[in-house]
């Protein structure tokens, strides 16, 4: 930091891009909301993870399962004394386990595609934006048609297409999203490119490619941290609704999409608990992803900022 | 504005020619349909008889050409699994999905303006924040579990409202509508409701966030000093300038509806496009799946078209950029 230390008139409104990241922290403490969902999505994030270790059955061992305990409802207790806390599903699967193992694939499809669609929506995006001219027009043309259409509408018919399958939904996943990273970065850039810094670059005679990753990338970074995790949000409900829909993730990677629609046939008849747990802990998790990426966007956001 | 019209409607009918492409390329790409269209005993020649009968047997360009010269003429293809024209069968559900659509854009619009107004004017007190945070909850329900738990309650504990199904219609100028009959009314509110939620979390935050940019505007602060009552000046100062965003992504919205109206519709086997895309894609039955596609394209450019003049028409500011341009 080469900042001295003059006294800032004290209601310049701080530059957002260069909000460090102790000052985002503090803003976390500040604000009891936020720190309340950035402790719930931890904890869920180290549920998924650990959710071997933790789940009281390891629900696709067959060997654990008791068709006997088949449809017990929340707390039913077994034969030999186990308490099923949230019930269980017609095959006599602990739900809770269940649920553990199904948000451990739920959250990875989530992140994985929204990291591989930031990769490449942001390097299509940086490129468009550098390059300018008629690139930037095709690229942004491509991105304007992309988004002008359902991001389930476009999955389905990926799927339809591609058939199920763990890699197809991930590829459907980044397909839709990586169009609004192309745009978020590209808007960015446009910006950051006529500033001086990168005038200084270019007659220092640095390579492009060294501008557009080491002096204009790291300044966008703001709004794709934002936009990135709303849409990890996102890519989750998407999967769960496609994988409800029966066009998402294989009966063998049962996400909580998967636990929803199995239990949809069972709600009639009142036993709700088969969907409605799987769902709540979808909710929670979705939730809480929103509320932190709302809040990372108050706090990077300049023109909130007075 | 004569050539700002005839420039969008060209890049229309090029993005419509497009789309039809992708899609035709991409669904007849799935899977060999012989093998499941036609009964897996019969012999060669009554394979060979179906095939040419589907005109399967035709390379792909052959089919597309074929395809996109009868599209023109209305024909896209018979379905495979009830040999019914496929537009045929598609415009016959297609009132069911624009009522449902319509419904819920109606009732995320009455619902979503006056609370998104109410939070933007006093964003720090109490109820402000409930509606905010109801506006997240909105936001992150999964729509399809939201659908199940309506069902669950209403259906199956309460038993108030049918689970699924349209109900009694009533036929208006020859299409038939549920809205008219009190039976169909009880079957429309769910589903409507449910596809509703998401859209109007969307419109409290797009007012709420207007608003809020509003209120601290020079025209807003020359008009209290000018003594303007507040009403006045949230009616016609503020809410004028924040409808044309608005109104943007309402029209924009309608097309998602539409779209999201797949999940909602198999959920409440409402008998709509959406239903029927599902079907057809769990059978591969192309005509249909193709059809659809491009009946939604079709809509999307338009509808897209509709909302870009009548932004034009309600914001100045566009009008001229594009006559300069």
């Amino acid at each position: 930091m080469s900042v001295v230390a003059t006294p800032a008139p004290p209601a310049a409104p701080a530059a957002a891009a260069a909000a460090p990241r102790r000052e985002i922290i503090a803003s976390f403490a500040r604000s009891r909301l936020a720190l309340a969902a950035l402790l719930v999505l931890c904890a869920i994030i180290l549920a998924a993870v650990f959710a071997g270790v933790i789940s009281p059955q390891n629900p696709y061992n067959l060997a654990e399962l008791d068709i006997l305990d088949a449809k017990l409802p929340p707390g039913g207790k077994s034969d030999d004394g186990k308490t099923y806390w949230l019930g269980t599903d017609e095959q006599g699967r602990d739900m809770l386990s269940g649920i553990l193992y199904g948000l451990r694939i739920s959250l990875g499809v989530g992140v994985v595609s929204t990291l591989l669609a930031l990769t490449i929506g942001m390097a299509i995006g940086l490129f468009a934006g550098y390059a300018g001219g008629w690139i930037d027009a095709a690229i942004m043309r491509i991105v304007d048609l992309q988004l002008s259409f359902p991001s389930i509408l476009i999955a389905l018919v990926l799927l339809a297409v591609l058939g199920q399958g763990v890699d197809k939904i991930v590829i459907a996943l980044v397909t839709v999203q990586w169009a609004y990273y192309a745009r978020t970065v590209r808007s960015a850039a446009l910006v950051e490119k006529r500033k001086e810094y990168v005038d200084a670059a270019v007659c220092l005679a640095y390579r492009p490619w060294r501008i557009i990753y080491r002096h204009i990338l790291p300044n966008c970074l703001p709004p794709l941290i934002v936009v990135a995790t709303v849409q990890v949000a996102h890519a989750i409900a998407l999967e769960a609704t496609l994988s409800f829909l029966g066009l998402g993730m294989p009966i063998t990677s049962p996400s909580l999409g998967l636990l929803i629609s199995n239990g949809y046939t069972h709600l009639l008849s009142g036993r709700y608990w088969m969907s409605f747990f799987p769902g709540v802990a979808l909710l929670v998790t979705i939730v809480a992803i929103n509320l932190v990426g709302d809040h990372l966007r108050d706090v990077l956001n300049p023109r909130l900022q007075t | 504005m004569v050539a700002y019209i005839s420039r969008r409607l060209a890049q229309s009918v090029v993005v419509v020619f497009v789309m039809s492409a992708l899609v035709f390329a991409g669904v007849y790409a799935i899977g060999n349909p012989i093998d499941i269209l036609i009964n897996p005993q019969a012999d060669q020649a009554e394979i060979e008889r179906a095939t040419e009968a589907l005109g399967l047997d035709q390379p792909l360009p052959l089919q597309y050409w074929t395809f996109v010269s009868n599209a023109f003429t209305g024909e896209l293809g018979r379905s495979f699994s009830s040999n019914v024209p496929a537009i045929d069968l598609i415009l016959q559900r297609m009132p069911a999905t624009v009522e449902l659509a319509f419904s819920a854009m109606v009732m995320a619009i009455v619902l979503g303006l006056p609370l998104g107004l109410w939070a933007g004017l006093r964003p720090e007190t109490k109820v402000a924040k409930t509606i905010m945070a109801g506006s997240i909850l909105g936001f992150s329900l999964p729509t399809f579990w939201v659908g199940l738990m309506l069902i669950m309650i209403f259906s199956v504990w309460l038993g108030w409202l049918p689970p699924t199904g349209r109900g009694e219609t009533v036929n208006v100028l020859g299409v038939e509508v549920s809205f008219l009959t009190a039976d169909g009314l009880r079957h429309l509110f769910m589903p409507a409701l449910n596809l509703a939620l998401f859209k109007l979390a969307l419109l409290i935050r797009l007012t709420r966030a207007g608003t809020r940019e509003a209120m601290v505007q020079d025209y807003v602060r020359f008009a209290r000093a000018k003594g303007v009552p507040e009403r006045r000046i949230v009616r016609v100062h503020v809410l004028k300038n924040i409808m044309i965003p608005i109104v943007t992504v309402i029209g924009l919205e309608f097309g998602s509806v539409i779209a999201f109206a797949i999940v909602t519709e198999t959920i409440f086997a409402w008998p709509g496009m959406g239903k029927l895309l599902i079907d057809s894609i769990n059978v591969l039955d192309r005509p249909v799946i193709v059809a659809y596609l491009l009946v939604i394209v079709v809509m999307f450019v338009f509808i897209n078209l509709a909302v870009d003049l009548l932004y034009t028409a309600l914001d100045p500011r566009v009008r001229l950029t594009g006559a300069r341009a």
